[in-house]
């Protein structure tokens, strides 16, 4: 990075350390942090939309589709979120290059499960083995984002469904008598008022899984855990930066990071909420009114 | 028509030439000097100088990952990449899930490191890494075996007087203890498993046989004892 870090041996301790906290290993690291971020500010989004279908599912007239929803949140949720992660993205991988290889390699008499391997076409392999390492690691980032969305998305849906549930019947029977139909109702009139009561849980959702990134460690994306255990590890002379066992430090660096994400979060959920609040028949909305 | 099919024909046949010809090479890159992420990043080590001169003789294009120790073998399994190349001694146990190519070094020598030289090795606490021949050489010794996930987490637990002693491959051991002052081997030597060799699908005969033919010449013509000496210097050559 810098000139003077061509020979390590023969600098000062602050260039020591300039030099050292500018390897290459220490960009791979940094870039984690934005790894996690991307996590976050796909998975959000994607968590809801799965929790707002989940919701709407339960509260559904249609009986198979009521069962679909009622399932997908008491099962998502009565298992230990890391039981899950390491059965589903084994599951959906093996699934999604089983259907692949269905599709591209329907002559293949070779069996796929040969005791303990699994085995499907090369043309089958999801990424092929051709490809580049970035997309295997996309790919595996993209298994962690699908699953953190689906665990997510059954609390969320928890969350909504009790939102939904607890706009006062008054609001939506004067929408009625008004003559809007259950559609109109449900967009105009139940949506708009429910986030107020959807709020705490969902901010308390965003907490949870802002923490629960570090799972993402556990499913082989090299994350900033990964990173502050590898760099954080004592090294010898084979490297060109030795120092004794560091990860005291690497590892108070991420509490500092998720205190400081995690406050941020707060703050902006408070004035959320204050917004939220405008105009609704709560307590917090006539405190705003009167005010 | 006629080129859209010529065409066609022709990605396939890259498709597949591609497809025979690269070997994803995993590894743990945490086990200095056979396999460690050096400071740019980038696999590094015995097992990268020798795995990159085994590609390059098998005329094969290998990319190399990384993936943590105790779950090496299931990966390799399910197909995540297609070698193992990671101080994995060849023993009974993992010859009957995964095969091995013929080793590339020989029995390598483990040493216990310590705080002490005079500590109990046979009734003590010892720390080994989960799933090595270490650590099921000190199940079956009699000292209580403490398991960690990392090679580095036994240093760390030796240092901390969490265990009294820890089992390793020497070579692994020597920069660790050269370089600090309160640790020192403590014992003797032991030599434990038949060679480490590149772990391979069983299904994978035709990569066996190439590996193996690379090793084979790499041993005539002495350039893998230059690597042994280089990387391992406790290690006997061939």
């Amino acid at each position: 990075m810098f000139s003077f870090c061509s020979d390590p041996t023969a600098l000062t301790d602050a260039q020591w350390l300039a030099c050292y906290l500018t390897t290459g290993k220490h960009m791979a690291f940094y870039l984690s942090f934005v790894t996690v971020m991307l996590l976050l500010l796909i998975t959000a989004p994607v968590a809801l939309a799965f929790g707002f279908g989940g919701a709407v599912a339960a509260r559904s007239q249609i009986l198979p589709l009521r069962w679909f929803g009622k399932t997908y949140t008491a099962m998502v949720r009565g298992v230990p979120d890391i039981a899950f992660f390491l059965f589903f993205v084994i599951a959906l991988d093996q699934g999604l290059e089983w259907i692949n290889h269905q599709i591209r390699c329907p002559d293949w008499t070779d069996p796929i499960r040969n005791g303990l391997e699994f085995r499907v076409c090369p043309q089958a392999k999801i990424p092929l083995g051709t490809s580049a390492q970035t997309w295997h690691e996309a790919y595996n980032f993209g298994l962690a984002v699908f699953t953190f969305a689906i665990v997510f998305g059954a609390f969320a849906a928890n969350v909504l469904f009790g939102a939904m549930q607890a706009v006062p019947r008054g609001q939506l029977e004067t929408a009625e008598a008004y003559g809007m139909t259950r559609r109109q109702v449900f967009r105009r009139i139940l949506v708009p008022q429910m986030w107020v009561y959807a709020m705490p849980g969902l901010s308390n959702l965003w907490m949870i899984l802002v923490k629960a990134t570090p799972l993402l460690f556990l499913l082989g994306v090299e994350d900033i855990v990964y990173w502050a255990r590898e760099l954080g590890g004592a090294k010898t002379q084979a490297f060109t930066y030795p120092h004794p066992d560091w990860r005291l430090y690497y590892f108070l660096g991420l509490l500092v990071f998720y205190l400081f994400l995690t406050k941020a979060s707060e703050v902006f959920f408070e004035r959320l909420m204050r917004r939220l609040t405008l105009g609704q028949a709560t307590l917090g909305g006539e405190g705003q009114r009167t005010a | 028509m006629k080129h859209l099919i010529l065409t066609a024909a022709a990605l396939a046949l890259t498709a597949s030439m591609g497809l025979a010809q690269t070997v994803r090479m995993g590894t743990e890159g945490a086990y200095p000097p056979y396999n460690f992420i050096n400071d740019s990043g980038e696999v590094d080590g015995f097992e990268r100088e020798l795995g990159d001169e085994l590609c390059t003789r098998a005329e094969l294009t290998c990319e190399w990952v990384t993936n943590e120790w105790d779950s090496i073998i299931p990966n390799l399994v399910s197909g995540n990449y297609d070698a193992i190349i990671a101080g994995m001694s060849i023993t009974e146990e993992r010859d009957e899930v995964i095969d091995f190519s013929e080793a590339y070094t020989p029995p390598d020598p483990s040493a216990y490191a310590a705080l002490s030289g005079d500590v109990d090795l046979e009734g003590g606490v010892i720390a080994a890494q989960t799933g090595t021949i270490q650590a099921a050489h000190v199940a079956g010794s009699g000292a209580t075996l403490v398991e960690f996930a990392t090679p580095d987490e036994t240093i760390a637990a030796v240092r901390n007087g969490e265990v009294d002693a820890v089992l390793a491959d020497k070579a692994f051991l020597r920069p660790v203890v050269e370089e600090s002052s309160e640790m020192v081997f403590a014992g003797d030597d032991i030599l434990l498993g038949s060679g480490i060799g590149v772990g391979l699908r069983e299904s994978d005969g035709e990569l066996k046989t190439k590996f193996d033919a690379a090793i084979q010449s790499m041993k005539a013509d002495g350039t893998l004892n230059a690597l042994i000496t280089k990387w391992l210097p406790d290690s006997a050559t061939w």
